[in-house]
């Protein structure tokens, strides 16, 4: 565990694993969409526009896996303090954010031809605007934490309580009564004709790899900014420090 | 013999405890919510709502029972959830997935005369997702035709 613990070892392996996921990611995720949009038959009942779903399912996942990567790197930095975990949890916020934005939109732009309705206030829809709102108080706390120096337990056990509303998202449709159906893919079934579940796996495999590529690349940049504010710091003070020598 | 506990075990134990009683006190909601947090009752759960009271009806739209009025614009249905049967008359347009054999949920109140008059209509989309040469199969075969075809 602790291997992966030292972050020069862990820029070595990002700095090839970077582009290796991001092209494998963008190109499984292209061909996915451009074949549901130009080659997948229309539905039975909502016809064309069950080609928005491989974009749809690949998005909400990342939504969700956004966070919940989100509570274990919590975890982690409060039991093990592991010190890349907080900068992984930091790194995950802002694009899970987008995919949950992105889940809403898309499942907005879907439900009115399909329900009739953009929005309702039922639990699945609702849970999943809270996730969003989550994630924008994570990303404030987080920012705020970085920028005025406060310790990042605050924001881990932030990430750790908000890991409750991956559950309830999860089984809203199966607790209460609501206008989103209940899951297609349980345990081993599908209720997806496979002219529909192939390009659906292929675009949320490739969009969850596009998703590492952009946390590897955010763990990245917060390290790289932390070795300059270090080295900063240090400048300052070798500055401070002959200057009272100076004057001594 | 040392019988202290590491730091990091004890962070595990009290971390522990504390996600636990946090699922158990979310878990105490959601059950206390059970009720409140439906989006719409379903026919054998409306009967004793009260009429003319803002509500929202939810189930299956019977085989069969759509007819539309003389005006052309009125429809009366039966929703169904395999216990209790509800009738139902709606004015207006109806959403294009709202067919015999699928889900519908309608907004509107009771009626005295037990009939539930719907002001808007939505669309329930069921979790299938099969191409149109099977369109003539119902709920049940769909799921039995994609799970024959996944084997």
């Amino acid at each position: 565990m602790h291997g992966f613990a030292n972050p020069a070892r862990f820029l070595r392996l990002a700095k090839w694993l970077t582009p290796v996921l991001l092209v494998t990611g963008l190109v499984m995720a292209i061909a996915a969409l451009v074949y549901s949009y130009t080659s997948m038959p229309p539905d039975r009942l909502m016809g064309d526009s069950v080609k928005i779903l491989p974009l749809h399912v690949a998005v909400s996942w990342l939504g969700m896996g956004g966070w919940t990567m989100i509570a274990i790197a919590s975890l982690v930095e409060l039991v093990w303090r592991h010190p890349l975990a907080a900068i992984a949890a930091r790194a995950a916020a802002v694009p899970g954010a987008v995919f949950a934005f992105c889940c809403l939109a898309t499942g907005s732009i879907w439900g009115r031809p399909t329900w009739g309705t953009w929005w309702v206030w039922d639990g699945r829809l609702t849970s999943m605007l809270v996730l969003l709102f989550l994630y924008l108080g994570y990303i404030a706390l987080t920012s705020a934490l970085a920028r005025e120096g406060g310790s990042s337990r605050i924001a881990a056990i932030f990430g750790l309580v908000g890991a409750i509303n991956i559950p309830i998202i999860n089984r809203s449709v199966v607790w209460w009564n609501s206008l989103h159906q209940p899951p297609s893919l349980t345990m081993g079934n599908s209720a997806i004709d496979p002219v529909y579940l192939y390009p659906l796996a292929v675009s949320t495999l490739g969009f969850s790899l596009l998703f590492g590529a952009i946390v590897l690349m955010r763990m990245r940049a917060i390290l790289a900014d932390m070795q300059a504010e270090a080295r900063l710091r240090r400048k300052a003070q070798a500055a401070a420090g002959s200057m009272a020598e100076g004057t001594a | 013999m040392n019988t202290t506990i590491k730091p990091k075990h004890q962070r595990l134990v009290l971390l522990v405890v504390a996600v636990i009683a946090m699922i158990g006190a979310t878990l105490l909601a959601i059950v206390a919510l059970r009720d409140q947090a439906s989006y719409f009752y379903l026919p054998s759960e409306i009967g004793a709502a009260e009429t003319g009271r803002d509500i929202r009806l939810g189930g299956m739209v019977e085989h069969g029972s759509i007819v539309t009025q003389e005006d052309g614009i009125t429809i009366h249905f039966i929703v169904g959830d395999g216990e209790a049967r509800q009738p139902v008359s709606f004015t207006g347009i109806a959403p294009a997935l709202f067919v015999e054999g699928s889900g519908v949920v309608a907004e509107g109140s009771m009626a005295a005369d037990g009939t539930f008059m719907a002001s808007n209509l939505l669309a329930k989309h069921d979790e299938n997702y099969m191409p149109r040469e099977l369109a003539e199969l119902d709920t049940d075969e769909v799921r039995a035709q994609i799970e024959a075809t996944l084997q």
